[in-house]
């Protein structure tokens, strides 16, 4: 998440964000280019039932490094979101995986009777891959898929997958091809940043992970929230809070017993971080399910406001609704009174 | 048997179309309401499909080498239920329970309802789209079958179908066979009058498909249709646009005031049945 600084004409520096090509990774950050196209070929070659498929998003999905190594695999459907996915359909339903990609706006909000109709109603072995999940664009609401997930909960036979990393994307690959039926992947293209695989995580469909201990509070994040909860984590314990992070990637089906082993302990703060309104997102199907089970520690949500959020450069509107990691550790110090 | 039509002594087209009409009039008598105008308009088009054109097995209704039929207009179930009897892939006894609960026939059509039902309609727009993902999945496999889609011509509002339509072209799906029923009738009225779409064969034409337009209830007017789909050597997709008169084969329901969700009322549908006989034997 580079910003561009140029000067303006009174000389002071202006932050600007690429809109749709920015990489989410901090300056200096580690990072892994296109985990998803060259996972996706690996897979293709011992899966000749994988094909691509793309509404004119296939640079900007990470599909064009599977295009270039199967060409007759590829499929360019145009721009047109609605067919895209129909037709997706109309593969699986003839024995083949699509691997569809867009941008997570565009299959979330144009295209999802399409979805729902034709691949999740069917049960149809569709992968729909997406970028921009969140506020992952500086673009506009046109482009910020905020309510993807919640969007995506709510239609049956969906598996929905908000993966942190480069490392989680490349795992979960594979792992979503093994699965039958459909599942919707919130995508992080591009140089991606590059950080779970440094605690030894491995991604299982369905799994949340543990991937920090911790007394005082327990973060419940998902996608690139678990990576800002990491980096939180190290900074509060600078201020002697000792936060523990599970991170769930897979938002349905939820697992529930890892969530509830975890909440039940006693004594700490309990939040729930993701890059997704605080509507219909992780945290409310976080806080129904503790509800459901009698479990009731201090709850918080960290995540986007439900507005429409502004437009600009993605480290001045990750400070702004609060997901950057200065943010999210500056929240969890005032709900503990440090 | 794969092409039923073909074998000796098989019923006549006509005596199929009069059968499949027979068999949607009868699952209207039990609901007591159904889209029975729109069945009796499309019954000659699935008479000439599954009698006359396709390749199916009617024991093994997902035989890998059959040819696909779509039914984007869900609506149109009550027919093509009457023509799955008509072919023997759904057992006629089941007529009985259409539109009732648990039935493997319900109002609208979905796949994982009814043997040889390929898709979930009932949102309209969706068919054409799934046709061509399903052409392009028959050609990866090399397969010689071919994807029959029926849409209506109230579909045609939708942008999803043109965005098939200049799909289906670009990646060239002569495996593919659209038919549109147009009946001139949406809900709201007439379809032309909802939003226009003539001159249909122009516009067709001008997007790259093979166009044919036909008496869609005049036999030998869609039996030359279907065979010359069939036949054209074109790298073209190819569509029937059908024209039928809604209620055909039962003249007062014929003349009844054209309406998407005609009334029947409990006592017309004997009459029904026997106004189709009665034109049966003229």
């Amino acid at each position: 998440m580079k910003p561009t600084v140029s000067a303006t004409p009174s000389g002071k520096p202006r932050l600007t964000t690429s809109a749709m090509i920015a990489s989410i990774a901090a300056d200096g950050q580690r990072t892994k280019p296109a985990p998803f196209g060259h996972a996706l070929v690996e897979l293709a070659r011992n899966r000749a039932d994988v094909v691509g498929m793309t509404a004119d998003l296939g640079k900007y999905t990470d599909l064009h490094i599977f295009a270039k190594a199967f060409p007759d695999r590829y499929y360019q459907m145009g721009m047109a979101e609605q067919l895209l996915f129909g037709a997706a359909s109309g593969l699986a339903a003839e024995g083949f995986t699509p691997f569809a990609t867009t941008y997570a706006v565009f299959a979330s909000r144009r295209a999802y009777d399409f979805i729902h109709q034709t691949i999740a109603e069917e049960d149809r072995n569709v992968k729909i891959v997406c970028a921009l999940p969140g506020l992952t664009s500086g673009y506009g609401p046109s482009h910020q898929a905020a309510e993807d997930l919640a969007l995506f909960r709510a239609m049956p036979n969906m598996t929905v997958i908000d993966p942190c990393d480069a490392h989680e994307i490349e795992q979960l690959v594979p792992a979503i091809a093994a699965h039958q039926g459909p599942i919707y992947v919130r995508l992080l293209r591009g140089q991606v940043p590059l950080v779970l695989d440094e605690y030894g995580y491995h991604f299982e469909l369905g799994k949340a992970a543990l991937i920090r201990e911790g007394r005082d509070v327990l973060i419940i994040s998902t996608g690139i929230m678990t990576m800002r909860a990491l980096e939180a984590a190290k900074e509060l314990a600078g201020d002697r809070v000792d936060a523990a992070v599970l991170h769930v990637p897979t938002i349905k089906p939820l697992d529930a017993e890892t969530i509830l082993r975890e909440a039940r302990k006693p004594g700490r703060l309990v939040v729930v971080a993701e890059n997704h309104t605080v509507i219909g997102g992780l945290g409310e199907a976080v806080a129904a399910l503790l509800m459901r089970s009698g479990v009731h520690p201090v709850f918080r949500q960290i995540g986007l406001p439900d507005e429409f959020l502004a437009a600009g450069a993605l480290p001045t509107l990750h400070d702004r609704y609060g997901i950057s990691t200065a943010e999210v550790s500056r929240q969890m110090k005032q709900w503990l009174g440090r | 048997m794969e092409t039923v039509g073909t074998i000796a002594n098989a019923p006549t087209l006509a005596q199929r179309a009069y059968n499949i009409r027979r068999n949607a009039l009868r699952m209207g008598e039990v609901q007591g309401q159904g889209y029975i105008a729109q069945a009796l308009d499309i019954a000659d088009v699935l008479a000439v499909a599954y009698f006359h054109a396709m390749h199916y097995r009617p024991e093994d209704p997902s035989w890998e080498g059959r040819d696909r039929f779509l039914l984007s207009n869900g609506h149109y179930a009550i027919a093509l239920y009457a023509a799955l009897i008509e072919a023997g892939i759904i057992p006629e006894a089941e007529l009985e329970t259409y539109g009732s609960d648990e039935s493997r026939l319900p109002m609208s059509g979905m796949a994982s309802y009814t043997p040889g039902m390929e898709m979930s309609g009932g949102s309209l727009g969706l068919g054409l789209s799934i046709a061509a993902g399903m052409a392009l999945g028959l050609k990866r496999k090399s397969s010689r079958a071919r994807v029959y889609t029926l849409f209506s011509d109230g579909e045609l509002d939708e942008g999803s179908v043109w965005e098939a339509i200049m799909s289906a072209a670009h990646h060239r799906l002569d495996n593919l066979i659209a038919i549109v029923d147009v009946n001139n009738q949406q809900a709201d009225g007439p379809s032309t009058e909802m939003m226009a779409f003539e001159p249909l064969v122009d516009k067709l034409t001008a997007f790259g498909w093979f166009v044919q337009r036909v008496d869609g209830n005049d036999l030998n007017a869609v039996i030359a249709a279907f065979d010359a789909a069939k036949s054209n050597a074109e790298p073209r997709p190819r569509i029937i646009v059908a024209d039928t008169l809604m209620g055909k084969g039962v003249p007062f329901l014929e003349q009844r005031e054209k309406n998407h969700f005609i009334r029947v009322e409990p006592h017309e549908w004997q009459l029904a049945l026997g106004a189709l006989e009665a034109g049966k034997k003229s």
